[in-house]
């Protein structure tokens, strides 16, 4: 009985709305037979966008997106409200499944050959995705308003800057205002919660829209080209002779994959939580060293590691001219071989790209070009004297600030060159005129040294030999 | 998929002339009443939004401390509060900046916002030297660049004496434009 009622319920549903015919016809649209796990990670990225969706609601019961309040509600959020610091964590490491699920999906796309034609836009789409998806990182780093998150605004202030002409409003615009101050976080705030979800969704529609028209891409098979002329038609073919309903055949993995992604993420917010709030936001403490997270921490060493003078060209025309040659892509080149085995230089550029993110992350993780403003007097042990001009040295190679920026062992900074065996590299008279004059990365310590104390910091040099045998 | 109803349909027949000017009409009709809500919307809504940078923060003096705090040839941090904070601004109004006593009557004040990126630079008392957690930039005593990125000397900013006090005065983060 109770069945009957329920069917009846569900046919005058049907009917009155339409909807499960219609969403019912898309899922179960053709799809090519062979495209199986390396298909996932588009859902999977939409996947976690929905993770950030929902979790990002919770999180906004407790938040106060006010200047003077974020940070307590983070305070509050982090280590009183039950789950608090479990949602935060899902927060953190959706946002970081959805950077690398964007990533990994459009390397899928990009090895496939999928974004010729006539699928240009499905790849236009997804660069502009890419683009939010990054402003969304960027925004909700900010929005845990700690000092790292000032300090992160003024950068992106002084970044904005530098372009061209508008360049000083832009920095205003990004500020609020002449300084980070009450207008900040509400700007910070709207962007990651209001118009960049709503140009995701917008943006996701469209995308999936263009999914729909042009159909899930066949996997490449070597030596079939692709020709703007012929290909809908084979591709008509294919999916009438072999085509499978998206719905269950192809779904299942899509599924599978989602939830052992959040499984993960959920492990992680449990295990490790979110990032640890940092001092308050007060612009006036000056002991701070902001860094991005993770997934902007390569772009960190970028800006770190490139020519001193190129930073004004770069900061402004790097992003616009790799955003424009992504877009630019499938209109460069929409036909011919797509199989990844017949465009070895597709797979190349993938590599190096990788390699070049991965190893600028290692740079900025480990950001050697950062002072240690932290190394503490070198014990005696390595100094190896207690009195005496190499202890006077070693305590002035202390004081004027060299060990922030040179090792000696294990001890000091890794922006110049190690010193732990300077002597067996350089004279005497070649340390005092390096000391004396500086060099592009070292102040000149001419005017700041006695000739005494140089003599100390050379006698201390001096005596760091180590013994070859 | 209902036909019945498009124009092409063999019931109503080819659209007369007059119909297709009158289509055009109330085409276009739509599109000027339409442009008019929006813009009637777009206006207020805009301005508001971007009117706060057309407004011009009016710059006031700050005391940071009685001019006998100071030493001469000392360099230190000193804290005031921004020229006009909104009143949520919770410590997000203040700001600080490098206070330099160079003799007895003359003083420099330094933003702290390193040229390069605008992070916070700290000044290493003994080694006489502004040094950048950031990407290592470094400067002299007197704000010249000494080592690394920054393209530019730090930023200074007004400065005076009144009534026994120091003054400094507010100004937005420098921005550096080269």
């Amino acid at each position: 009985m109770f069945q009957r009622i329920f069917t009846r319920i569900r046919d005058w549903v049907d009917d009155r709305t339409g909807l499960p015919e219609a969403v019912g016809k898309m899922a179960r649209h053709l799809v090519p037979p062979d495209a199986k796990w390396w298909y996932v990670f588009g859902s999977a990225t939409l996947c976690a966008f929905m993770i950030q969706v929902i979790s990002g609601i919770a999180l906004a019961f407790s938040y106060i997106p006010s200047a003077s309040e974020a940070y307590s509600t983070l305070q509050f959020i982090s280590d009183q409200a039950p789950f608090g610091h479990f949602l935060r964590g899902l927060h953190y490491y959706g946002a970081s499944a959805m950077v690398l699920m964007v990533g990994l999906h459009m390397a899928q796309v990009f090895l496939f050959g999928s974004y010729k034609f006539p699928r240009e836009l499905n790849w236009a789409t997804g660069v502009l995705l890419l683009g939010f998806t990054l402003i969304m990182g960027f925004t909700g780093q900010l929005l845990r308003w700690d000092q790292n998150a000032v300090w992160s605004v003024v950068v992106a202030a002084e970044q904005t800057g530098r372009v061209p002409f508008i360049g000083k409003w832009l920095a205003h615009f990004t500020l609020g205002g002449d300084t980070v101050g009450g207008a900040t976080l509400t700007r910070f705030f709207v962007v990651h919660v209001f118009i960049m979800p709503g140009l995701i969704f917008a943006f996701v529609g469209l995308h999936l829209w263009l999914v729909l028209r042009h159909g899930i891409s066949e996997p490449p098979k070597p030596g079939q080209l692709v020709d703007p002329k012929t290909y809908r038609q084979e591709y008509k073919e294919l999916i009438a002779k072999r085509g499978r309903p998206f719905w269950p055949d192809v779904a299942w993995r899509d599924l599978v994959f989602c939830v052992a992604m959040i499984v993960v993420i959920a492990a992680l917010g449990l295990i490790f939580g979110a990032p640890q709030l940092e001092k308050p936001p007060d612009p006036s403490i000056i002991a701070a060293s902001p860094r991005p997270d993770w997934y902007l921490l390569w772009y960190f060493g970028v800006l770190a590691l490139l020519p001193h003078g190129s930073e004004k060209y770069f900061m402004v025309f790097g992003p616009l001219l790799v955003g424009m040659l992504l877009i630019a892509l499938p209109f460069l080149s929409n036909r011919g071989e797509r199989s990844p085995r017949r465009r070895p230089w597709a797979v190349a550029a993938v590599l190096m790209t990788v390699v070049m993110i991965a190893t600028l992350w290692v740079e900025g993780a480990n950001s050697p070009w950062s002072p240690n403003f932290n190394a503490p007097p070198l014990p005696p042990s390595i100094v190896g004297a207690t009195n005496g001009p190499v202890f006077i040295g070693a305590q002035l190679f202390h004081a004027k600030a060299c060990l922030n920026c040179h090792l000696i062992g294990d001890d000091g900074g890794r922006r110049g060159p190690d010193l732990t065996d300077v002597a067996n590299r350089l004279s005497k008279n070649q340390m005092i005129l390096r000391i004396s004059n500086g060099g592009v990365n070292m102040p000149a310590y001419a005017a700041n040294l006695a000739p005494a104390e140089m003599d100390a910091l050379v006698a201390f040099l001096q005596s760091r030999k180590i013994q070859r045998r | 998929m209902k036909e019945e109803n498009t124009e092409a349909s063999p019931i109503c027949g080819p659209p007369s002339a007059a119909e297709i000017s009158r289509r055009r009409f109330l085409a276009r009709l739509s599109f000027v009443v339409g442009g008019v809500g929006a813009l009637t919307l777009a206006v207020p809504i805009i301005s508001f939004i971007v009117a706060p940078f057309f407004v011009r923060t009016k710059e006031v003096w700050r005391s940071v401390g009685k001019i006998d705090s100071f030493k001469i040839g000392e360099t230190t941090a000193v804290k005031y509060e921004d020229a006009s904070p909104l009143p949520w601004a919770g410590v997000t109004a203040r700001s600080a900046a490098w206070l330099r006593r160079v003799n007895a009557d003359t003083f420099i004040a330094f933003s702290i916002n390193c040229t390069h990126l605008g992070c916070p630079v700290r000044w290493l008392a003994e080694a006489n030297l502004f040094m950048c957690p950031c990407h290592g930039g470094v400067y002299y005593q007197d704000g010249t660049v000494a080592a690394g990125p920054p393209p530019l000397p730090l930023a200074r900013y007004p400065v005076r004496v009144k009534d026994g006090e120091v003054q400094i005065q507010t100004a937005p983060i420098p921005i550096t434009k080269k």
